[in-house]
């Protein structure tokens, strides 16, 4: 039956092709829409880490003397308590991270120094956060001590430098030191660039920078402090620093630590520790309150930053609305087209259909309907990306359509126009056969 | 024209009158509330910066190595010498920022050396005895610094300049009403005696974190020497704006080759900073304006449709009123009228749709209060769709023959 159904609706939308391909259209334009947006908002909303990120931590001590415990706690580290808490050791593994603004001379004579981002962090930031690696390796827990002149670059940064060839072992200049390059990572682009969110409720929505690409080079911690020292910018100080850029024993928060904890029970000795650790600093005085630690997992962490940018949640509701619009006008185009043929249906009814064989038969039509729409409406969200990728927003290389997503905008027309196709549908197989028939 | 007849016909095609009424109040919730957004967009791109726009430019000069203070010092001021010389250039100021550049030195304006609140917060500017001139700015009260009162500073120094010059609305914020010139303001250093007042100078961040203080700047005279580098900016005579940007560089390379000026920030005429500031809101704008088109015509169309049904489906009424009387007129009118109801139907729900859609988003996305006039321009906009929508199928309908009457009956 579902075949003869297909063959009746197919030639009913040859029928009239101007409402059929107004209906299509409706469904293409309201699936693309929302699709695009929500495909952003997918890209942009998902786990980082799958699997893992409920075992990643940001903990949070407060040495701000002029905060208080009622208050949220800074959202970084001052240098001293992220370094004693990370040389404890008492998590399964644990990263210090900061970022600075690094001069890079490549090595090859006459070009021209450029200012990238470094990220500077202990080793375990690699294991812990799955980073990929195309050539080498991190360093070692020993070379984070010694202050190894080492770095790590990115795929981009190894194509534009090396041409992506092998160059672990080659030499690297930042600003006036040499480092030795131990390892390239693969493309890797987390989204969003979770381990640097920071800062969030103060942005009032503006977090695209959120979904940036991670820096160019990595160093070990310690070795980035010092040859970049004078470089450092400050999550925040309470104090004026001594000597800016240099935030070693300032009043400043300006380092991330990042913990992994495999359970629930080290978690919660973990947050014993820190809040012991906070008491014992406020008796020695360097703390003027203890109880405000915190202790977010990853997602915790991003949800309370709300990474997802306000324009693309705005974005994300009107194009769900427009859906909604064109879904209206398609139940009144729907509603037109069956109940005009009530003759037709009159002649079936009579000739033995059930209501559930026209019901049925309707259904198909507008699934039929929702499948081109589907079609025209993958185009329309391919273009919808295209533009989005024209964007000026750190994001905009990320918004690509993804096999779920794909699959998601034929079942989205599908189900739509079904939905859609609901109330015409009930309202024809409910015509009187006799009073269609009588007008014949 | 009698309205009865039209709302017992309507009675009789629930469905479809509430399909396009709603579809009408939907559309008209949205698109109000894209206008809006556009807008404030709009307006937010367009708030003046008070400089000489057309013809400033803004040069980005990092230092290699690690110069110290001093020496920072005498290269800011070999710089300025040269570029000076250069063809084309009118003045030049160095400074740590400008307005649109993103993020900069913001600090707290305080009354009082004790006072623990704020009075307000300000965007810092260094400058320079140029910097009014440079930059084109008004100066309205008081006077512009003097070459002796410039003095120099890096980060380590607390910011305690002896004189400062301030813009009118900060002014209006600390000392509403009064004359400024000669009070005295306390910054995150110490005491700084204003000495001159300017007309209008933006704050160097438009993101809406720094709204509250958006024109209420303080001009320091100092140069802030960094070793990591500078701004200068430069005003260029008028029409030479280009080839001073080129000639800039290239002296200043010429001058001290020792330098990073990036090949794609490095020098910025002032139109790039504007549209680099407002991109993302340029973005939005744009794209609430091809939302709320294609929506229109969706609505259009959709009312097309479900009219062009209608129509079919009465041809013998129609036929049979021709038949009784009734004028091409008539029935043009009829169906003319009978969106009418539907659309105002729906354009009045609409508006309440649009009011409720506005106050969740002012909870939810940091937007303001959507004005009366929107509504009103919305839902004119909605019933003349309707209307124009509605013609073609209503014309059709004028257009049926009284002899229809006649048939199949």
């Amino acid at each position: 039956m579902f075949g003869y159904y297909l063959d009746l609706a197919f030639h009913s939308l040859r029928r009239n092709r101007v409402l059929t391909a107004l209906m299509v259209l409706a469904i293409a334009v309201g699936i693309g829409a929302s699709m695009t947006t929500l495909t952003v908002v997918h890209l942009l909303s998902g786990d980082p880490l799958p699997g893992r990120s409920q075992t990643i931590f940001y903990p949070q001590v407060d040495a701000d003397t002029k905060n208080k415990d009622d208050h949220e706690p800074l959202d970084m580290l001052d240098y001293q308590s992220a370094v004693d808490l990370w040389s404890a050791g008492r998590a399964d593994k644990q990263a210090l991270l900061v970022q600075s603004m690094v001069r890079l001379n490549p090595g090859e004579a006459g070009a021209t120094p450029v200012l990238t981002m470094m990220l500077s962090a202990t080793t375990d930031f690699f294991s812990m956060f799955d980073v990929p690696f195309r050539y080498g390796g991190p360093w070692s827990a020993q070379d984070d001590q010694a202050r190894a002149r080492v770095a790590i670059i990115t795929d981009d940064l190894n194509q534009k430098l090396f041409h992506g060839e092998n160059s672990v072992g080659r030499t690297l200049r930042l600003r006036d030191s040499d480092v030795r390059i131990v390892g390239v990572l693969k493309p890797w682009r987390p989204s969003p660039q979770f381990y640097a969110v920071r800062g969030g409720r103060f942005a009032d929505g503006d977090t695209s920078d959120f979904y940036s690409k991670p820096e160019n080079i990595i160093t070990p911690f310690f070795t980035g402090l010092d040859i970049n020292d004078g470089n450092f910018q400050q999550f925040t100080c309470w104090h004026l620093p001594d000597k800016p850029g240099h935030l070693q024993n300032s009043p400043c928060a300006w380092v991330a630590l990042w913990v992994q904890l495999n359970d629930g029970a080290k978690a919660a000795a973990y947050r014993r520790f820190i809040a012991d650790y906070a008491a014992q600093q406020q008796t020695l005085g360097r703390f003027s309150h203890s109880g405000n630690t915190r202790m977010r997992d990853l997602m915790g962490w991003l949800d309370f930053n709300g990474v997802l940018p306000g324009d693309v949640r705005l974005q994300a509701w009107l194009a769900v609305a427009f859906l909604v619009i064109c879904l209206l006008n398609m139940v009144g185009l729907l509603l037109a087209k069956f109940l005009r043929r009530s003759g037709e249906i009159g002649l079936r009814r009579a000739l033995g259909a059930s209501r559930l064989a026209v019901f049925a038969q309707f259904m198909v039509e507008a699934g039929t309907i929702g499948l081109l729409g589907g079609a025209f409406g993958w185009v329309l969200t391919l273009l919808g990306l295209w533009l989005i990728r024209q964007q000026p927003v750190a994001y905009a290389d990320l918004a690509h359509l993804d096999v779920p997503m794909f699959l998601v905008t034929f079942f989205a027309a599908i189900g739509a126009s079904l939905l859609a196709g609901f109330l015409p549908a009930m309202r024809a197989c409910r015509v009187v056969p006799a009073w269609q028939l009588k007008t014949l | 024209m009698q309205i009865k007849p039209i709302l017992s016909a309507l009675r009789r095609h629930k469905a479809g009158t509430f399909l396009i009424a709603m579809q009408i109040a939907l559309t008209l919730a949205i698109v109000c509330n894209a206008l809006f957004i556009i807008h404030q967009r709009i307006a937010h791109l367009s708030e003046p910066t008070g400089i000489d726009e057309p013809n400033i430019f803004v040069i980005k000069s990092e230092w290699v190595g690690h110069p110290d203070s001093a020496r920072v010092d005498a290269m800011i001021r070999e710089d300025l010498q040269v570029l000076r010389q250069v063809a084309g250039v009118q003045n030049v100021t160095p400074s740590n920022s400008y307005p649109l550049r993103g993020s900069g030195w913001d600090d707290s304006v305080k009354l009082k050396p004790d006072q623990l609140q704020d009075s307000s917060g300000a965007t810092i500017y260094f400058a320079d005895q140029n910097f009014i001139d440079t930059l084109g700015l008004k100066l309205i009260a008081g006077r512009n610094f003097r070459a002796d009162e410039i003095g120099h500073m890096d980060m380590r120094y607390r910011l305690a300049p002896p004189v400062v010059i301030v813009t009118k609305a900060l002014v209006q914020k600390l000392f509403p009403g009064e004359d400024a010139v000669g009070k005295t303001i306390y910054l995150i250093g110490g005491p700084g005696t204003i000495v001159g007042v300017v007309d209008l100078l933006q704050a160097q961040s438009v993101e809406r974190w720094a709204s509250d203080f958006a024109y209420r700047s303080v001009i320091i005279p100092e140069r802030l020497n960094i070793s990591l580098g500078s701004f200068y900016i430069v005003r260029a005579q008028p029409g030479q704006l280009d080839s001073a940007m080129h000639a800039a560089v290239k002296a200043l390379f010429a001058q001290n080759p020792r330098r990073v000026i990036n090949d794609d920030d490095g020098v910025l005429s002032f139109s790039d900073v504007r549209s680099r500031a407002y991109e993302s809101d340029r973005g939005m704008a744009i794209l609430m304006g091809v939302i709320s088109v294609v929506l229109l015509a969706v609505t259009a169309a959709g009312i097309v449709g479900l009219t062009s049904f209608w129509v079919g489906q009465r041809r013998k009424q129609i036929g049979v009123r021709r038949a009784l009387g009734a004028t091409r007129r008539d029935i043009l009118r009829y169906f003319m009228t009978e969106n009418l109801l539907i659309s105002s139907g729906g354009a009045l729900f609409g508006v309440l749709l649009a009011i409720a859609m506005n106050l969740w988003m002012v909870t939810r996305f940091e937007m303001h209060r959507l004005s009366l006039t929107y509504l009103v321009i919305g839902a004119v906009m909605l019933l003349l769709l309707g209307q124009g929508a509605v013609l073609a199928p209503a014309l059709r309908a004028s257009r049926v023959p009284p002899v229809e009457a006649t048939r199949s009956v």
